[in-house]
């Protein structure tokens, strides 16, 4: 079964490389990127703490980013910023600037629901709704008040194809999303937040509940989706953020540490922080 | 080698620095068998020239030792920035260190064949100049890999090109002694293949420094232009 998927893996790997091994392949730049997300001096506060400190940051259009660094470094912090997932918390007080597409998302004038269909979230634990496959996909457009049988039958399998869980569930769209394994699930959900076409999907640990193999589908799916998508991902497992991201941001205590070309941050990173974390010494 | 003795991991700690003791031990034995070639070549002395064919087998199996332990670091450890460096510079290192070992092995077996010519006057004094100069590149780059010194690989740099010289002029002398007797020719040509095979050596302890910049900076010198080895000796001078 391992081997199955590894060799699996293998003879997909070419088509879906994160460029890092392709021939004279040039170090990223981020000033050489289209940029989708712009962090411009945000400081955020829950209460009189401090959670992150003037973050300056730039995420490149249909790239996969990811943020590392300990726990309590505010990586999750930062990421729900992006959705305005903190608006929910009561003492949490933001200074700064977001952009997305150069639009300020705390303008008055943005309308909370459809920045967050744009904005796509995953979260650590699958979170389908206590709903068959099929509704699970197509919850997003009924909220939208799309209800043509043929348009929605269209769209969810689209969104599980994209979500690489079609063949596995295409004979059983009516049962219950809860009788799915954990990976499973998880493509699920990435498969809902697909199909109400985000331009950005935020993954806050998105693997840490689940088993290799699910995690390797999962990964190979990020490597697909950011043909069409801007990925944000946090995640506790650097070797996971070394195979998946095309940047690496290192954050500490709220600070963005270093920012870099992944190939570059995991191999020499600029700053001695950066590389204490990365090689598990005491910093 | 101090940074690397300061991970969490203790396990890791004596890992790495278990295999820098290897590799220290391989290259120690290389380099005796490097001295014992070149004396051996110098004195017409079969059985230390025996000593050092012998000894090739060991180097052999520490090459293949040392091979599988990073390989196992990799697997388990999965190494980033300077560790990851570190191995990766241990495997391509080990493999010059092996290959200079085979050098050496070569140069011992053309000492046997020599010893049964008669010694020429100044006793392969020439032979020996190189191979002194060659056994100090080796030491020297075995000593920055352990000092993490890159500045050293510049030097050895600059020793190799002296190395090449020599080997041209002593390619040049015995052409000579050929032409002008033709009865000379198979000792000569013995003594020319030894002088190759320092000339190869020095190339080996060559990629062996260029591993140490990599293991420090992080940068590929090798195959780069003489500007861009210029750059990297300011930047090198303006960072100590």
């Amino acid at each position: 079964m391992e081997n199955a998927a590894m060799n699996d893996q293998a003879t997909t790997a070419p088509t879906v490389s994160s460029g890092m091994f392709d021939d004279d392949r040039q170090p990223l730049e981020i000033a050489r990127e289209k940029v989708s997300i712009e962090v411009r001096d945000l400081d955020l506060y829950y209460g009189n703490d401090q959670a992150l400190k003037s973050v300056n940051l730039k995420i490149a259009h249909n790239r996969v980013t990811a943020f590392i660094g300990p726990s309590g470094c505010g990586k999750s912090t930062l990421l729900r910023c992006f959705n305005r997932m903190n608006d929910l918390i009561d003492i949490c007080r933001i200074d700064g600037e977001i952009l997305i597409d150069g639009k300020n998302i705390h303008d008055k004038d943005v309308d909370v629901a459809e920045h967050r269909r744009r904005v796509g979230m995953v979260f650590q634990k699958p979170n389908p709704f206590p709903k068959s496959i099929f509704e699970n996909v197509a919850y997003g457009l009924r909220l939208q008040g799309v209800n043509d049988k043929r348009k929605l039958a269209e769209v969810v399998e689209r969104a599980l194809r994209a979500a690489a869980l079609w063949d596995e569930v295409k004979d059983r769209l009516d049962d219950n999303a809860f009788g799915l394994s954990g990976g499973q699930q998880q493509r699920l959900v990435i498969a809902r937040a697909i199909a109400i076409e985000p331009e950005v999907i935020l993954l806050d640990e998105p693997c840490s509940a689940l088993d290799p193999i699910s995690t390797a589908k999962v990964e190979e799916l990020i490597a697909e989706l950011k043909n069409d998508y801007t990925i944000v991902i946090v995640t506790h497992n650097m070797q996971q953020a070394a195979r998946v991201s095309d940047f690496t941001a290192y954050m500490y205590m709220g600070e963005m540490i270093e920012f870099d070309d992944t190939a570059r941050l995991f191999t020499n990173p600029r700053r001695k922080a950066t590389e204490d974390y990365i090689t598990g010494r005491y910093g | 080698m101090e940074h690397f003795d300061q991970h969490i991991s203790h396990q890791f700690n004596q890992e790495l620095e278990n295999l820098r003791q290897k590799m220290m031990a391989m290259g120690g034995m290389v380099e005796e068998m490097l001295k014992n070639a070149v004396q051996a070549v110098v004195t017409g002395d079969t059985e230390l020239a025996v000593t050092v064919i012998e000894a090739d087998d060991q180097v052999n199996r520490m090459e293949k030792r040392l091979d599988e332990e990073c390989n196992l670091i990799i697997a388990r450890r999965q190494p980033t920035a300077s560790d990851l460096r570190l191995v990766f510079a241990i495997i391509k290192a080990i493999s010059d260190l092996e290959r200079i070992g085979d050098e050496a092995e070569k140069i011992a077996r053309w000492a046997i064949a020599l010893a049964d010519y008669h010694r020429p006057r100044n006793d392969y004094r020439e032979l020996e100049r190189m191979g002194v100069m060659v056994l100090e590149m080796l030491r020297k780059s075995l000593d920055g890999f352990t000092r993490m010194a890159p500045e050293v690989a510049l030097e050895i740099l600059e020793q190799d090109k002296k190395v090449d010289q020599d080997y041209e002029s002593i390619f040049r002398q015995y052409y000579s002694y050929m032409m002008e007797d033709a009865r000379h020719i198979r000792r000569v040509l013995d003594a020319l293949l030894v002088a190759k095979s320092l000339e190869r050596i020095g190339d080996h302890c060559k990629n062996v420094g260029e591993y140490i910049v990599y293991l420090v900076e992080g940068r590929d010198l090798r195959h780069e232009s003489k500007k861009a080895l210029k750059a990297f000796e300011r930047e090198i001078s303006g960072d100590s």
